[in-house]
């Protein structure tokens, strides 16, 4: 019966499920639109689980990303969530790591290293992001606990931007939606950062920028998140172009993936309305976890394991979410009736 | 937490030193294509159009890879967000909560 759905990619000539890629799609989407990334973390170890050569899993991953990032910008860009000034500061610094990044990719592909090096980086980055995540929401579940200034709108039980903010180099620039002033070049300095690791792993760097953004700039998670998706939008056309050009891409698994991440990242987007910044934070740091779990077992050649392992975390997350959105909805519109 | 700031940076720095040592191990993987052609012979309609144009103009290939793209992002975004304004739910604003 699956192999009905089964067809076989024009480019790379991978076999591919096309209902894996489009539950796939929509599970990035909502959980892209969610967490504010492109989702290619989770896109990039999935795809290259289901046999595509890690390269063409990357270009298809970023092209993915640009499109569905569309969709998740718009959105927060209404809720008001989007510093569009801090975001273009980082990006153009984020698109010239970017390009070292992808140089860096071809360059471990002449040798053959370039699957088993990305994946390992990636184990790295999981572990020191996870574990900043954990460290964050339980150090401000102890400051709520002793009556301390964790509550209200305070962004972060971590405050390193405070530090970081006390760098004085000219021009000194304010991001009015953060709320954030502070150097330009410390938003630049991680936006290079970022644009490096996300141009070697394959990600538009979400996953390092949503962090980076909370608690090296000083956002609040919301703002964190619609920036990100924003960056993330723009540096996913900017890695589609170029991994294009090196002929990594591969169209037809971008388009099946689109039309499953549409609907996936309106839900993600639209959750954030009903669930707690922490909230977010906390989902985020187990979803890294096991994404690095996964990334561990296929380099220890499980790779069954690692699929299950992928698939499991995705699937449970994007339950949770999908179950945050839709209660959230239900109280919104009784209250509405409720008020009519 | 004196114990967790000597235990982090320890275990970081053993995963740091683990990581290459394991990944010499493991052995490199089969050695991708520089060049990669796509191939044509059991294709057809679209696939075997994109496959050609990837065959023969990369840049082409490229910039209609891109614009494909924007414009599904574009038009999927707008459908979605005219069947989510169906539903009712107020999405212009949103109570900022940390």
């Amino acid at each position: 019966m699956m192999e009905l759905f089964t067809i076989t990619l024009p480019i790379s000539g991978v076999p591919i499920n096309v209902l894996l890629l489009v539950l796939l799609g929509v599970a990035v989407g909502v959980l892209g639109g969610f967490f504010g990334m492109g989702g290619a973390w989770m896109v990039t170890p999935a795809l290259n689980i289901f046999g595509f050569p890690m390269p063409f899993a990357v270009g298809t991953d970023l092209c993915h990303m640009a499109g569905k990032s569309i969709i998740s910008t718009r959105r927060h860009a209404k809720f008001g969530n989007v510093d569009a000034k801090l975001g273009l500061t980082m990006l153009l610094f984020d698109v010239v790591g970017i390009e070292i990044g992808a140089r860096l990719v071809m360059h471990l592909e002449r040798f053959g290293l370039a699957g088993p090096v990305i994946r390992w980086v990636y184990v790295v980055f999981l572990f020191l992001i996870g574990s900043l995540v954990f460290f964050d929401y339980f150090k401000k579940r102890a400051m709520e606990k002793r009556g301390g200034s964790g509550g209200g709108e305070e962004a972060s039980g971590i405050r390193w931007h405070e530090t970081l903010h006390k760098i004085s180099l000219p021009p000194i620039v304010s991001f009015p939606v953060a709320g954030v002033r502070c150097s330009m070049w410390l938003p630049a300095g991680v936006g290079l950062m970022v644009g490096v690791l996300a141009g070697f792993l394959g990600i538009g760097g979400g996953l390092l920028m949503m962090p980076a953004l909370v608690y090296l700039i000083g956002c609040p998670t919301y703002v964190a998140v619609g920036t990100d998706l924003f960056t993330v939008m723009i540096a996913g056309f900017y890695g589609a172009f170029t991994y294009g050009m090196k002929g990594r891409i591969e169209l037809l698994a971008v388009i099946i993936m689109l039309l499953g991440a549409a609907p996936g990242a309106q839900v993600g987007t639209i959750a954030t309305k009903y669930i707690r910044g922490y909230g977010i934070r906390l989902m985020f740091g187990l979803t890294v976890a096991c994404a690095m779990v996964s990334v561990v077992l296929k380099q220890l050649k499980l790779s069954e394991a690692a699929s299950w392992m992928v698939m499991t975390a995705v699937s449970a997350m994007t339950l949770v979410v999908i179950v945050g959105m839709v209660k959230g909805a239900a109280r919104e519109l009784r209250a509405k009736r409720g008020l009519a | 937490m004196k114990r967790l700031r000597t235990l982090g940076p320890t275990v970081c720095g053993v995963l740091m030193f683990l990581a290459p040592m394991a990944t010499w191990a493991a052995g490199s993987e089969k050695q991708g294509k520089l060049v990669h052609v796509a191939d044509t012979r059991n294709l057809a309609g679209f696939n075997l159009y994109i496959a050609n144009l990837y065959n023969t103009n990369r840049l082409l290939f490229t910039l209609e890879a891109v614009l494909l793209t924007a414009l599904m992002g574009l038009m999927l975004g707008l459908l979605m967000d005219w069947i989510v304004g169906l539903i009712g739910l107020d999405l212009s604003k949103r109570e900022g909560k940390e």
